[in-house]
């Protein structure tokens, strides 16, 4: 048998089996619009690199980690200095976190200033906007895995929180740390939410946003006609494309990680002082300085409840942008909407300089 | 005209069907529930009982210069000893009102700092500023020879 014979019966085979037709003509007939907007639908695809980075290195942590209070801090020690690229490993994963996060903030306002979140593509941004969730859950899990000090106060921050809110809190807050305080039984707690429950809800919504994407096709900016558009073909233009930002990316992440390795901190402990200049990762950086600036009561509402009430409505707004904004679902520009993306852009990145200058 | 075919001799209203529907929903419900509720308790973590301590030996005499702190165990809590610049000793828990981080000592201010959030209580733990909604509780501290003892007011 020739290898251009083999090829069309091997073809053959796997198109009565799995359709691979259909796949290639789906494949063939994707088109990529072509306008001065069109770089913002590379974000989406940096995001999904940076977890799919996230996956890999995350699996080969875990041939070391030790989840308990007794070893944590040592494996990831043992990790960073035993290891044979164990610091890189280690600091790639730190470092493609926070570029994952990054990428999926630049993404979710791209999006919400194009109207890409408009009909027939509501549950799209709503997927979208829980994978954001997710991300955070992820960051925020991660971060206590090495069982260090800032860890440990970041966690207790966090799940405090939780016990601010009114009636099932003070349940919600021992479920989160697997009893009154944050002990060896919130990091445990803390790696199987890391490794096994987000993992399982993100691969769903992952699935569900990328087929969403897939169904309708890219959106186009409000006033741009489909069939005036320029377009490119998805395989192998568009692919290729964005291949080459995700080899930018991953050189982008080894580069980050050779030259500013991620730091362990010291080891978490239960009877020491917050340290001075403690904040989280930049990521909740504007939730934290806000917490600072609120005071302990307000209208006898406690300052923290007030807080979390806020963040709360905020991220719920965050989700029905597409069924509030009326406007854009008649494709209609909206100026109210610009203007409000603007002002929250605005204060998330005021508030974050603040938390590293204030 | 269906009801009447299924509806029982008795006369009741309710046909075959609506019955078994009910038989299985009701079934379907409880088996859901007879998953759940082991699983729901499962991730509430048993009472850890541990005494409460009422009284724990907090340091020794001499071991704080006038105008600093340091932290002690109490049970299973970190708490404050505070030697006053006027040579007097406080204590409180050290656990700040606000969202539970570990507060400490600043001689330079004369008060009681938490970093996580900048707030600030006085020498007698009342919150002063910042976003702290409610003082640090006190304890009682006895000098006893050349120990500090520290015990709940």
């Amino acid at each position: 048998m020739t290898g251009e014979s083999f090829r069309i019966s091997l073809s053959a085979w796997l198109d009565r089996r799995i359709g691979l037709s259909t796949i290639k003509s789906l494949a063939a007939h994707k088109q990529v619009p072509i306008h001065r907007h069109s770089v913002w639908y590379y974000l989406g695809g940096m995001t999904l690199f940076c977890f799919l980075v996230q996956i890999v290195t995350g699996i080969f942590l875990l041939l070391y980690y030790r989840p308990t209070a007794e070893a944590a801090f040592e494996s990831v020690e043992f990790i960073m200095t035993e290891v044979r690229f164990g610091w890189l490993v280690r600091s790639i994963h730190s470092w493609s976190a926070n570029l994952m996060l990054f990428f999926a903030f630049v993404h979710m306002f791209s999006v919400f200033f194009l109207r890409a979140y408009r009909k027939p593509r509501e549950l799209t941004w709503v997927s979208g906007a829980l994978l954001l969730f997710l991300a955070l859950g992820f960051g925020f899990s991660g971060y206590l895995l090495p069982w260090n000090q800032l860890a440990l106060f970041a966690t207790k921050v966090g799940t405090d929180i939780l016990g601010q809110i009114p009636l099932i809190g003070h349940w919600l807050l021992t479920v989160a740390r697997g009893g009154d305080d944050v002990t060896g039984a919130t990091l445990t707690r803390f790696f199987g939410i890391h490794v096994a429950v987000l993992p399982m809800i993100a691969t769903f919504f992952l699935f569900s946003h990328l087929a969403l994407v897939q169904k309708e096709g890219m959106s186009l900016p409000i006033g741009e006609e489909f069939q005036n558009a320029r377009t490119m073909p998805f395989v192998p233009n568009f692919a290729l494309r964005d291949l080459v930002g995700w080899t930018l990316a991953l050189g982008t992440l080894v580069l980050l990680a050779s030259l500013f390795p991620w730091e362990l901190g010291v080891k978490a402990d239960p009877m020491a002082s917050a340290p001075a200049g403690i904040r989280p990762e930049w990521y909740f950086c504007f939730m934290f300085q806000t917490l600072k600036y609120i005071p302990g009561r307000v209208f006898f509402i406690p300052g923290e409840l007030l807080g979390i009430i806020g963040f709360s409505l905020g991220g719920l707004a965050l989700i029905l942008v597409p069924f509030l904004d009326r406007r854009a679902a008649r494709e209609e520009r909206n100026k109210l909407f610009t203007a409000i993306g603007w002002v929250v852009l605005a204060y998330m990145a005021v508030f974050t300089v603040l938390a590293y200058v204030a | 005209m269906i009801d009447a075919q299924d509806s029982s001799p008795g006369g009741s209203a309710m046909s075959r069907r609506g019955f078994l529907d009910i038989l299985l929903g009701g079934g379907a419900v409880a088996l859901l529930g007879a998953i759940a509720y082991p699983l729901i308790r499962f991730v509430i973590p048993p009472k850890n009982p541990e005494a409460a301590a009422t009284q724990v030996v907090a340091g020794t005499v001499g071991e704080l210069a006038p105008n600093t702190g340091k932290i002690f165990r109490f049970g299973k809590d970190p708490a404050i000893l505070i030697l006053t610049s006027t040579g007097q000793y406080r204590a409180f828990t050290a656990i700040c009102t606000h969202l539970d981080c570990t507060v400490q000592y600043r001689g330079d201010l004369e008060q009681i700092w938490c970093a996580c959030h900048n707030g600030h209580y006085d020498l007698n733990g009342k919150n002063v500023s910042g976003p702290p909604p409610a003082p640090l509780a006190p304890y009682t501290v006895t000098v006893r020879g050349d120990q500090i003892i520290v015990s709940k007011a």
